[in-house]
């Protein structure tokens, strides 16, 4: 659906990323990174608490300049500022409490020159898609952390983003949520066509949602495998039952441990 | 029946019971008429003197000067407060001012600003804008402060200008927090104002009260004094219920 | 890298204090322009330019008269303080601690503390006549409520499970307000302290503005009356000084226990 401008073949790539952070003490958070998101991939990055796995996020959308290196988005390099089609869903709920589901939803549109009837539309189609429509009118204070986070996502997709970005977006659920949340993740990038950055630290939810798995080491952050996880569009989170899904899983176990290790010692 | 409900009753039935308590020892000689006149006269003088229309010039006159203080308060503080918040040189300058300014009593200021601007509405509306302005301030600082990072991060990834952020995220987020600074300022400013009038002034309901006591009209001075101690909790208490409602709708339970 | 970079992190700390007593300085000078300005504006109608009030002030120091004034005002003030503290911090426990009583009372509390309290005093004249214990009665008037306020707040945000620890140990109400609850609230406490002192100060010397005799209250009325601007000015400016003082040591002793 999306075609990308220009003839890169990578949606995003990431060349000599470093990232700091000024103290004192000066922090390298992240880096040396390189990376190529194939268009319409859904990638996942997993690695152990503090590695700096937001921070590639804040890189990958714009929000962060990186300290050396570049970032570039559908052939053009980005300047710390968020180029247009990129959608970002956060960890912490970014719902507005002040404004209706619905509201939230339309909120995205506001500065675009859509006709109020397209704008209608695209909200509605968002809010169903999203099985929120039994709430539409309801505000987020009165809705489950779940919803919150799908109102949130309803919210990104009108936009039509051809990047979305999620950070954690699961991480308050229960589990069975969390793999129904997935499911929904997967339908969402199979309609849109988008390209997909997970950023979570659950292992089996990156093995099964994701085509490629990025590991990350302890701080500072730099990729140490990449797992091609090989399977099929058309998947939901039965994959569990594939048998190749506990070897990628243990592959990936295998690669972070012994950086979970590190920095738990770090911590402690 | 809710708690709050029960609470409410509680309270109206205390109050209630205090006020028959007060008309009580008043009729029966315990409280001496020339201190304390019962409640129900308090009530009987002020119904007399507001339905007379002798109170209307001071009622106009004090509210008036209220509420042009608040107004220039709101005004004038929401911008300081935006102004520190964006100048953080000037913030660090000015906020150890801010912490200390109620500490002193706003009040002793009050015979300079006579000497300076003379007798009339311009200190009593000046005392209004000092004790309520720092409030709003303050609070609009606080709002300012607290509007929640990833709400702000939101704005950037959908690319909203400065101006847009502020009108669409930070005001609605911030704005509880502002509210509660709206309430301070009119409380403060209705009290500068009728404080003011009490001690230094010719006109209005709190000179009115003065000159009561003076004259050694009890009947009068409890009239009035009911009389501005109902606007002032009728007044609060609207907004005091107006904040809940915001609040009640952005938060869970 | 690591070193340069602490050596540019200490300097920049260094630079930022030394930029924040330059502007204290300035301040403090444009504070004193305008105090100056003002004087010659109105030409000592209204106020007393700096240097001769300061002159003023320290004459002032030399009387018997002065001093008599300032105790008169620190002792009203001393007893309607402990009263207001006291009997606040008390109201505030049980109120925080015994949650509908609390409920019942807050507002009426909030109400008390938003309406001009300058139409009751009055009331309280009529009641205590002239003299220390109006002076007194107002000092409590004012410093009661916010101290109740805020005991009330500490405690409200104490995590239950402090309460619920004091109860499996069997702790008898008192002991568990003394141990327990009033150490946890402590900062709140404090901080409550440093309101109602302001507020007291504040109704102890309007309470001499109006009804007394003796008192730096009365001593600025006087001034007023009589015309004596330096008077007045300097009777102003220790009242300003002693507010401010109060409130910053106030201020660092809630931040030290609030450490704990």
């Amino acid at each position: 659906m999306s075609g990308t401008p220009g003839n890169e073949p990578s949606h995003v790539t990431l060349s000599g990323v470093d990232r700091n952070y000024e103290g004192p003490p000066v922090v390298h958070a992240l880096g040396p990174i390189d990376l190529q998101i194939r268009t319409g991939e859904f990638f996942s990055v997993v690695g152990p608490s503090g590695c700096g796995k937001s921070t590639l996020l804040d890189v990958l959308c714009g929000l962060v300049r990186p300290t050396s290196g570049s970032v570039r988005f559908e052939g053009k390099e980005l300047h710390g500022e968020v180029p247009d089609g990129v959608g970002v869903v956060f960890q912490e709920d970014s719902s507005m409490r002040w404004l209706s589901v619905r509201q939230n939803v339309a909120f995205g549109l506001r500065t675009s020159s859509l006709s109020q009837q397209e704008i209608a539309e695209r909200v509605e189609h968002a809010i169903r898609f999203m099985g929120l429509m039994q709430f539409a009118d309801h505000y987020p204070a009165q809705l489950s952390g779940g919803m919150r986070q799908r109102v949130c996502i309803a919210r990104t997709l009108v936009l039509r983003p051809r990047l979305i970005l999620l950070d954690e977006p699961f991480g308050a659920l229960d589990q069975q949520t969390r793999l129904l949340m997935g499911d929904e993740l997967l339908r969402l990038w199979r309609e849109t066509g988008a390209t997909v950055v997970l950023i979570t630290h659950a292992l089996d939810e990156a093995a099964m949602l994701s085509d490629r798995v990025g590991v990350m080491s302890a701080r500072p952050g730099r990729f140490i495998d990449m797992v091609e996880t090989r399977w099929p569009r058309e998947r939901d989170s039965r994959i569990v039952s594939e048998p190749n899904f506990g070897a990628l899983t243990a592959r990936l176990w295998s690669s972070l441990r012994e950086e979970s290790l590190k920095t738990m010692g770090r911590v402690a | 029946m809710t708690r709050r409900r029960a609470a409410l009753l509680v309270r109206i039935a205390l109050l209630a019971g205090l006020v028959l308590l007060l008309e009580i020892c008043c009729r029966t000689g315990i409280v001496d008429p020339l201190t304390v006149i019962p409640p129900s006269e308090m009530f009987a003088s002020m119904i007399e003197r507001v339905s007379s229309g002798e109170l209307d010039e001071g009622i106009i006159q004090t509210f008036s000067t209220i509420a042009l203080a608040f107004v220039l308060a709101v005004v004038s503080g929401t911008l300081g407060g935006v102004l520190l918040h964006r100048q953080s040189r000037l913030r660090d300058i000015v906020d150890p001012l801010l912490a200390s300014y109620y500490s002193v009593p706003t009040f002793i200021f009050y015979p300079l600003l006579v000497a300076l601007l003379g007798l009339g509405k311009a200190p009593l509306v000046s005392l209004g804008v000092l004790s309520a302005a720092p409030a709003v301030m303050i609070s609009t600082l606080s709002g300012l402060d607290g509007v929640s990072p990833v709400l702000l991060k939101l704005a950037r990834v959908h690319r909203l200008s400065p101006a847009r952020t502020l009108w669409w995220i930070v005001l609605p987020d911030a704005l509880p927090r502002l509210f509660s600074g709206l309430k301070l300022a009119l409380s403060y400013a209705l009290i500068g104002v009728i404080a003011g009038e009490f001690i230094l002034s010719g006109t209005g309901l709190g000179y009115s009260i003065s000159y009561a006591y003076q004259s050694f009209d009890n009947r009068a001075m409890y009239g009035l004094m009911l009389f501005v101690l109902l606007v002032a909790v009728i007044a609060n208490g609207v907004l005091y219920v107006w904040e809940g409602r915001l609040a009640r709708r952005r938060s869970t339970g | 890298m690591s070193d340069v970079s602490l050596e540019d992190a200490l300097s920049k700390v260094a630079r930022a204090r030394r930029v924040r007593a330059l502007d204290a300085t300035l301040l403090t000078l444009l504070i004193l322009a305008v105090w100056q300005a003002v004087g010659i504006w109105t030409r000592g109608v209204a106020i007393a330019p700096p240097l001769q009030t300061l002159a003023y002030l320290f004459d002032l120091f030399g009387t018997a008269m002065f001093w008599n004034h300032a105790a008169a005002t620190l002792y009203a003030f001393f007893l309607a303080f402990v009263l207001a503290s006291l009997i606040g911090l008390a109201l505030g426990l049980i109120f925080g601690v015994h949650r509908f009583t609390g409920e019942v009372a807050e507002p009426i509390l909030a109400g008390f503390y938003t309406i001009p309290k300058v139409t009751l005093y009055p009331v309280v004249l009529l009641i205590f006549g002239l003299g220390l214990s109006a002076k007194v009665a107002f000092g409590v008037m004012h410093g009661l409520v916010p101290m109740t306020l805020f005991t009330m707040g500490a405690v409200r945000s104490l995590p239950p499970v402090l309460i619920r620890t004091a109860k499996v140990l069997r702790l008898s109400p008192v002991r568990t307000m003394l141990w327990v609850l009033l150490p946890a609230c402590l900062p709140d406490v404090v901080n409550g302290l440093r309101i109602s002192f302001s507020l007291t100060m504040l109704g102890v010397l309007i309470g001499e503005m109006f009804s007394s005799q003796r008192g730096l209250g009365f001593l600025l009325v006087n001034g007023m009356a009589q015309n004596n601007v330096p008077l007045s000015t300097a009777v102003v400016l220790i009242i300003v000084v002693l507010a401010i003082a109060a409130n910053t040591l106030m201020l660092r002793l809630a931040r030290l226990t609030a450490h704990r």
